[in-house]
């Protein structure tokens, strides 16, 4: 009787802890919906009528469609690029290990413990000699690149987790490198692939310090129209949380969708 | 290595061609921008005196350690990442032992409690600025005067503690997924057995869950703060580094020098201060990882 007590008191207390960390989200959903004298009223109005003008007007904003666009663009190009260069390097090491594996790995985790910034100077250099500053190119390439190591690192511990016999099988029957990737791994992995992409995705939406820095009208990702659009209208409360409930709602719902593997991605597969 | 994992008994040599272009790619990353950053560090180079571009030897590293922004900006990056770790390890501790707990809508509760995770950092700090810090109309701000407390205007009074609590928010959801995923993985007969014997939630607590969660939290102390010393757009977004230099970390300070005062070699001598940073804490997370491989 006692213990029940104690455990319901525990899921109302934990209940209560979620909620008050996602509260800001909630509250910037909530202001989305209201007029802009609504969304600054003191007190705060709880009760009010929902009215869509925010997003109307938010999304009628000069080029935020095209920002939007670019972060798509951006995120899955990036996303692509990066598995097609990881997926065989990732089976070369899981299914053929040798000496020099363990020291690769190591190596290519080591390549994420350059700070953005330690390469910012470099980076706006050659992007401004080679014409590659404020695209989207440019920006596909930065993203792959941050996210290389880790879509590695994902996809070999889900390989690992596939009997290698299942491979070893199909090689008797003759079947060649590329056919045993692309008939058998593939499928296989399919959906540890698919976690390690959202996450790549998530995170390529997400980056915005090469997005601000490197990009000005034409290649700028959602977060660099959210920075800019704060600036000169950041008084206007109703019309920034929409176009933030905008930038965030697709990452937030593949984020619940992978978030059963975030964890194995985002420590490198320390942590499972 | 696990056993059992070759195919065929191939030899390795087979793989280059599968690796080669990972390897050739990440190789070029891990090169190229450290080797130019350290050969524009030993320069003077100002974008807007574009004339003018020679070897100084140490002198912008000369200029970097003896002047007191430079100080301030690392003294900065250090306060902040470690008020944000303490913060997110104790609030992420305590949410992972909660959501860890049997409850109905469990999985919906720790939807909920990761949320901040996926929201990007121009916005997760925008809504903290305006919607609640706000001194004005912010929620916070009213929710202190119902109880009597004193309006602050955050951001020009206490820019540090604004932005240590925003960063915060969006770094407890690491944490706590983190340490809920190692609360998982422990055995719960071990637990059970020391009720059995007459061991109290505290008892525990103490001596078989927190023990457990030292790895984890080794790993949470090291990604966060490689994520950490790099944190830009909060700041940019919120402050812009002041009231004078208040919120001007290592990184927004080689912002600052490289696209704001165009002062390459400056920026340089800077990136590579926060490169010989993060590298510290790397190796160690480096470590810790290469041991988990070999289990």
């Amino acid at each position: 009787m006692q213990r029940s007590f104690l455990s319901r008191l525990t899921g109302l207390a934990a209940w209560f802890a979620a909620l008050l960390i996602a509260f800001p989200i909630i509250w910037m959903l909530v202001t989305a919906f209201k007029t802009e004298r609504a969304a600054i009223a003191v007190p705060p109005l709880l009760i009010f009528k929902p009215v869509l003008g925010s997003f109307a007007a938010a999304t009628a904003q000069t080029g935020y469609l095209s920002f939007a666009l670019n972060s798509i663009i951006v995120s899955l190009g990036a996303t692509l690029f990066a598995v097609i260069i990881a997926f065989p390097a990732a089976y070369a090491m899981a299914f053929r290990p040798g000496r020099h594996t363990q020291g690769l790995l190591i190596w290519m985790l080591s390549t994420k413990m350059l700070p953005p910034v330690g390469a910012l100077v470099p980076v706006y250099l050659i992007y401004r000699d080679v014409g590659l500053l404020d695209t989207r190119t440019g920006l596909i390439i930065l993203n792959m690149l941050m996210n290389l190591p880790l879509v590695i690192w994902m996809l070999f511990s889900f390989f690992k987790d596939i009997p290698a016999a299942i491979l070893e099988a199909a090689l008797v029957d003759g079947v060649n490198t590329r056919q045993q990737m692309q008939h058998l791994l593939l499928p296989l992995a399919a959906p540890g692939i698919a976690s390690t992409a959202l996450l790549s995705i998530i995170l390529a939406w997400n980056e915005s310090f090469w997005s601000i820095n490197l990009t000005a009208a034409h290649a700028g990702t959602l977060a660099a129209f959210i920075t800019r659009f704060s600036q000169p209208e950041g008084l206007f409360w109703a019309k920034l949380s929409a176009a933030s409930v905008l930038a965030v709602a697709p990452v937030l719902l593949f984020g619940s969708l992978t978030q059963r593997h975030l964890v194995r991605g985002l420590t490198f597969g320390a942590v499972k | 290595m696990a056993g059992g994992t070759k195919v065929g008994g191939r030899r390795e040599g087979r793989g280059w061609p599968l690796l080669s272009p990972a390897v050739i790619v990440l190789g070029i990353w891990s090169v190229v921008p450290l080797a130019m950053t350290l050969w524009y560090s030993t320069r003077y180079y100002n974008l807007l005196d574009p004339g003018r571009h020679f070897f100084v030897g140490l002198r912008n590293y000369d200029l970097l350690f003896s002047d007191p922004g430079s100080l301030t900006a690392i003294a900065n990056s250090i306060i902040l990442v470690a008020s944000v770790l303490v913060i997110s390890l104790i609030v992420g501790t305590a949410l992972a032992l909660l959501l860890n707990a049997e409850f109905p809508g469990r999985g919906a509760a720790r939807l909920f409690a990761i949320s901040p995770f996926f929201v990007m950092p121009p916005v997760a700090a925008l809504i903290w600025k305006n919607l609640l810090l706000n001194p004005l109309n912010g929620l916070l701000g009213w929710m202190m005067g119902l109880f009597g407390l004193p309006v602050i205007p955050w951001f020009s009074t206490a820019p540090m503690v604004a932005l240590i609590i925003i960063v915060s928010w969006e770094w407890i959801p690491f944490a706590t997924l983190i340490l809920l995923t190692a609360l998982q993985s422990l055995d719960s007969s071990q637990i059970e057995a020391a009720r059995m014997d007459g061991a109290g939630p505290l008892a525990r607590l103490r001596y078989i869950i927190l023990p457990h969660l030292g790895r984890p939290v080794a790993i949470v102390v090291m990604m966060e703060t490689i994520f950490l010393l790099s944190i830009f757009a909060e700041i940019l977004t919120t402050t812009s580094g002041g009231p004078g230099d208040a919120t001007t970390t290592l990184t927004f300070l080689v912002y600052i020098r490289a696209l704001l005062d165009f002062n390459v070699g400056g920026a340089s001598a800077a990136g590579v201060l926060a490169i010989v940073l993060a590298n510290i804490v790397g190796l160690f997370l480096m470590r810790s990882v290469a041991r988990s491989l070999n289990r």
